[in-house]
């Protein structure tokens, strides 16, 4: 092919590719790609949007992504300080439950970020409100919303009162995606110091032992007990899953002293322990 | 009965000597097996037994080295010298084939029958290291070769109906040979219900039915090239396994080669065959026809193999080389799922083989050295390099339970040596043999995961990180002719280095209902297993002959326990009647009491017993074809009994009264 029939196609394919990157600038990044909505809460002039992988609530632990949106402009504020409180409304009294302070999310400029750990919900999953506060500018708002928790099927949170006469809060976090294999178990441990407060326990030790109720109640070799782990407030463990289904993780909680809280030895007498949590895969 | 019958061992035994006949080659039989009404060129194997129609396991255990393992009516596991399937090479016609089953449900040597085969060789320790590595020995079964020599159409049926079980066989062979073109085809079906043991006591779960066809056809392309192609289908359904807690719905075989024959005219290399192969099996194993079980099952099965092998047979001088280049590649993958009783909860899943892929390539090579009249020297060395890969990466994670150390793959380099120096005179055989091998843990020692071992009623775990297991082997044989009277030793002795067994993991629980415990393989430092058999025959006459074999095997390992499943004293005595077109014969077989049980590996006790068989043969010549008549009763005092070699200590087959009709048309 001659030269002056390439040069100017050579010149079309460039012009072509300038006019793509002038539109790929305009397109704003999706932060919250990957992650379904929940709630969308309007307040006046923003709108608080609540996100998380499986657009819903669920009784358990909770990681949330947040955005706030300035309704005028349709952008999404990027120096907002938030705070939240979730309630439980019962017969006769309220209650809130375990959370994290709301923060900014890794590299990202509109996304914040924490975890709320809904520890019972009602049969229709109604009950719980949230109250978002929220500082723009210097001015403070606030928004109250009624929500709904979805019983989630297995216990992937347990809330029990210990022998030291303290209700405690246990969530599994971790592992989401389980497989056949040594996974890392990661807890969320927090103590019921009032209705509207719920501290991290520290540096107590959780003694783990899964089974297998629908196969003669076999356990699995080389877990370990799950330890305090001060970075990130959570414990960490080891956890054997020798084969895909319904496992029974049973649990005994001790306090820094060694002395036994909550939760039994499993032998052939005592089929599980009273406090446990579940897993399916 | 027993007096009668120490009585006749007395005799036999005082006035004959222990004999046993060594054969140089390693085809083996039993001397019985010599006085032949008839011998066709083809399936030699099927008319020297005793049934036309018997299975290769029963011809198997006609062998003195071999002993079946029996899980039920079907699919035995053969060992020799004591050691099971893992430490031995099974072939078919040189191809490597494995079973699919994590329980060993389906020995190679179930997924072929006796109309597929022309003979079956046994290698004893590292004699058998032909084609693959071993340590206990090899067993190949050969296919027949196709054969032009104008023959046109042969055609022969078998039939063949067994008391004790219900069992019928029946088999179809069609053969045309030309002159440049060969095809063979054969079909056979066997059926059986469940078999009495002895006093008529039905053993549960004892059926099976299978059938095999098989067609060869082959081509002659010149006077020194030929190639044909072979297809073996074999499937087994509704297998029971009364020793198992499960069943088999399925075992499926399809065993398929090309081979090319090259066979120049003088010159040095004598024959060139080079074959490639495929071969698939699938294996199902389920529980709905178990009315109890602590939880429903289902673990199939599936392993593929393709490979290649060349060989070259040489002669110069005195030197008669054998050349053996082969390669294979395996897919083992195995799975368990358990269907939770509780609705609410999902199906339990496990990967028991998790995709293991297996490449080999390896040489052989073999000198026969007749360097003198009667004096031979024959080594060999077979080198390999065998490499594991776990292909599934959940199989990765599932070991690095057990194992936090493991790759996803592990290599490694095998070695096999064999020196044996034999003397050979006009009445006498003496044969001395040195060997070392070595082996590659099995998928099942290397990658199983909690495959559940109903014999000692331990989960077992692999550890891919074993080493090879290796074998020092020393094996003598002697014979002796005096004039009517034959005596004849055999004796081999093996050391072995890092004998895998498995080694109980303290605290851990068994994944399967009721079990003991969990083993993890490992490795013993080492394991001495040493056996010897002596063997008589002697011709009382034109037409009476006596023969008889005692055997004594012993196994211990470094930490001082017994190893499983040696084989007790045993016993084997015949009295032979022979005539043109007419034989009989009266068999005792007899084993001692087992003392050295292994009841560290879960074995118990297993009593001595001894019966008697009688066979009887007819053969029928005439112008409309010959008739071959096989007919006697086995176990004819209805022994109720069990042997070592019969896992949970199922009890065998009671009394049985069978008959074969082998018809050859004209």
């Amino acid at each position: 092919m001659k030269l002056k029939y390439i040069l100017p196609l050579v010149l079309l394919v460039l012009v072509f590719s300038c006019s793509t990157d002038d539109d790929d600038n305009t397109n704003p990044v999706n932060e919250v790609e990957g992650l379904l909505l929940v709630k969308e809460i309007v307040n006046g002039n923003q709108t608080i949007e609540l996100f998380n992988k499986k657009g819903m609530f669920e009784t358990g632990y909770n990681e949330i992504s947040i955005r706030l949106k300035d309704n005028t402009t349709d952008t999404y504020y990027e120096d907002a300080i938030l705070s939240w409180m979730p309630i439980m409304q019962m017969p006769t009294m309220q209650h809130s439950c375990p959370k994290s302070a709301i923060t900014k999310a890794d590299g990202k400029d509109t996304v914040y970020k924490g975890f709320i750990i809904y520890q019972m919900t009602n049969i229709d999953s109604s009950g719980w409100s949230l109250t978002l506060d929220y500082t723009i500018d210097g001015m403070d708002y606030s928004v109250t919303e009624t929500i709904n928790v979805m019983q989630y099927e297995n216990q992937n949170v347990a809330s029990f009162m210990a022998s030291d006469d303290s209700r405690y809060i246990l969530a599994l976090i971790e592992p989401k995606d389980p497989s056949i294999a040594i996974n890392e178990m990661k807890v969320g441990l927090f103590k019921m110091q009032n209705m509207m407060t719920f501290p991290v326990v520290e540096d107590y030790t959780i003694a783990l032992d899964p089974r297998m109720p629908g196969m003669g109640n076999h356990s699995s070799p080389n877990n370990t007990d799950l330890t305090y782990n001060s970075v990130d407030n959570f414990y960490f463990g080891d956890l054997s899953l020798t084969m895909t289904g319904y496992w029974k993780l049973n649990l005994k909680l001790m306090n820094s002293g060694d002395e036994v809280l909550k939760g039994e030895d499993v032998t052939e007498e005592n089929e599980a322990s009273s406090l446990y949590l579940e897993l399916e895969f | 009965m027993k007096k009668l019958i120490t009585i006749m061992l007395w005799i036999l035994f005082s006035s004959l000597g222990f004999s046993q006949e060594k054969k140089n080659e390693q085809k083996k039989d039993t001397t019985k097996l010599e006085e032949v009404v008839i011998k066709t060129r083809r399936k030699l194997s099927s008319y020297r037994q005793e049934k036309t129609l018997s299975s290769i396991d029963d011809y198997l255990e006609k062998s003195n080295n071999v002993t079946m393992i029996k899980r039920g009516n079907y699919a035995w596991e053969p060992t020799i010298n004591n050691m099971v399937s893992d430490r031995l090479v099974v072939t078919i016609d040189g191809m490597q084939i494995f079973g699919a089953c994590t329980d060993k449900m389906d020995p190679i040597t179930s997924y072929v029958d006796v109309s597929n085969l022309e003979k079956v060789t046994v290698g004893s320790g590292q004699e058998g290291t032909e084609n693959g590595h071993c340590v206990g020995g090899g067993i190949d079964l050969q296919l027949p070769t196709s054969k032009f020599n104008e023959s046109g159409l042969k055609t022969s049926a078998d039939l063949g109906y067994e008391t004790n079980g219900n069992f019928i066989a029946t088999g179809l062979d069609l053969e045309y040979s030309g002159q440049k073109f060969f095809i063979s085809a054969d079909g056979i079906f066997r059926k059986s219900e469940n078999y009495d043991a002895g006093n008529n006591l039905e053993v549960l779960y004892s059926q099976f039915q299978k059938y095999n066809i098989s067609l060869q056809s082959g081509y002659k392309i010149s006077e020194n090239h030929s190639v044909d192609a072979n297809i073996i289908y074999d499937r087994a359904t509704d297998v029971g396994y009364p020793a198992l807690p499960m069943d088999v719905s399925l075992a499926e075989a399809l065993i398929t080669s090309f081979t090319h024959n090259y066979k120049p005219e003088d010159k040095a290399l004598k024959t060139l065959e080079t074959k490639l192969y495929f071969n698939t099996i699938t294996h199902i194993m389920d529980d709905t026809k178990r009315p109890d079980v602590p939880i429903r099952m289902d673990m199939p099965g599936w392993s593929d193999t393709f490979g290649f092998y060349s060989k070259a047979d040489v002669l110069k001088g005195k030197h008669h080389f054998t050349f053996n280049l082969n390669g294979f590649y395996n897919k083992s993958l195995a799975e368990m799922t358990m269907f939770s009783n509780n609705p609410n909860e999902p199906d339990m899943f496990m990967y028991t083989w998790p995709d293991i892929r297996t490449l080999y390539s390896g040489i052989f090579v073999k000198d026969d050295w007749h360097f003198a009249d009667g004096k031979s020297l024959s080594s060999s060395v077979r080198l390999g390099y065998h490499t594991n890969r776990i292909a599934k990466e959940v199989g990765v994670e599932s070991l690095q339970i057990f194992h936090p150390n493991i790759d996803d793959q592990q290599s490694r380099f095998l070695m096999s040596l064999a020196s044996s120096y034999n003397i050979k005179k006009e009445d006498s055989n003496i044969a001395f043999g040195l060997g070392y091998g070595e082996r590659a843990p099995s998928v099942s020692e290397g990658y199983g995961f909690f495959l559940f071992n109903s014999f000692d009623n331990y989960d077992y775990i692999g550890n891919p990180n074993l080493k090879n297991e290796k074998a020092l082997e020393a094996n003598f044989s002697f014979s002796k002719t005096y004039d009517k009277f034959k005596i004849g030793l055999e004796s081999s002795y093996f050391y072995i280095m890092d004998y895998i067994i498995g080694d109980i993991a303290q605290n851990v629980s068994s994944m399967t209902i009721g079990a003991n415990g969990v083993r993890v393989y490992t490795a013993l430092d080492n394991a001495s297993i040493f056996d010897v058999y002596v063997n008589s025959s002697y011709t009382i006459s034109a037409r009476f002959s006596v023969n008889g074999t005692v055997g004594y095997n012993y196994g211990k390992g470094s930490n001082s326990e017994n190893l499983p499943l040696i084989r007790p004293f045993s016993y084997f005595a015949e009295l032979n009647y022979n005539k043109p077109k007419f034989n009989a014969s009266l068999q005792l077989d007899g084993n001692g009491n087992q003392s050295n049980y292994s009841s560290f590996y879960g074995e118990n006790e297993t009593a001595s017993y001894a019966i008697l068989n009688l066979n009887l043969g007819n053969a029928f010549y005439g112008e409309k074809g010959r008739t071959i008549l096989k007919y006697g009763i086995e176990n004819i005092l209805d022994a109720n009994y069990s042997t070592y070699a019969d896992w949970n200590n199922i009890p065998r087959q009671g009394r049985n009264f069978y008959i074969n009709i082998s018809y050859v048309f004209p």
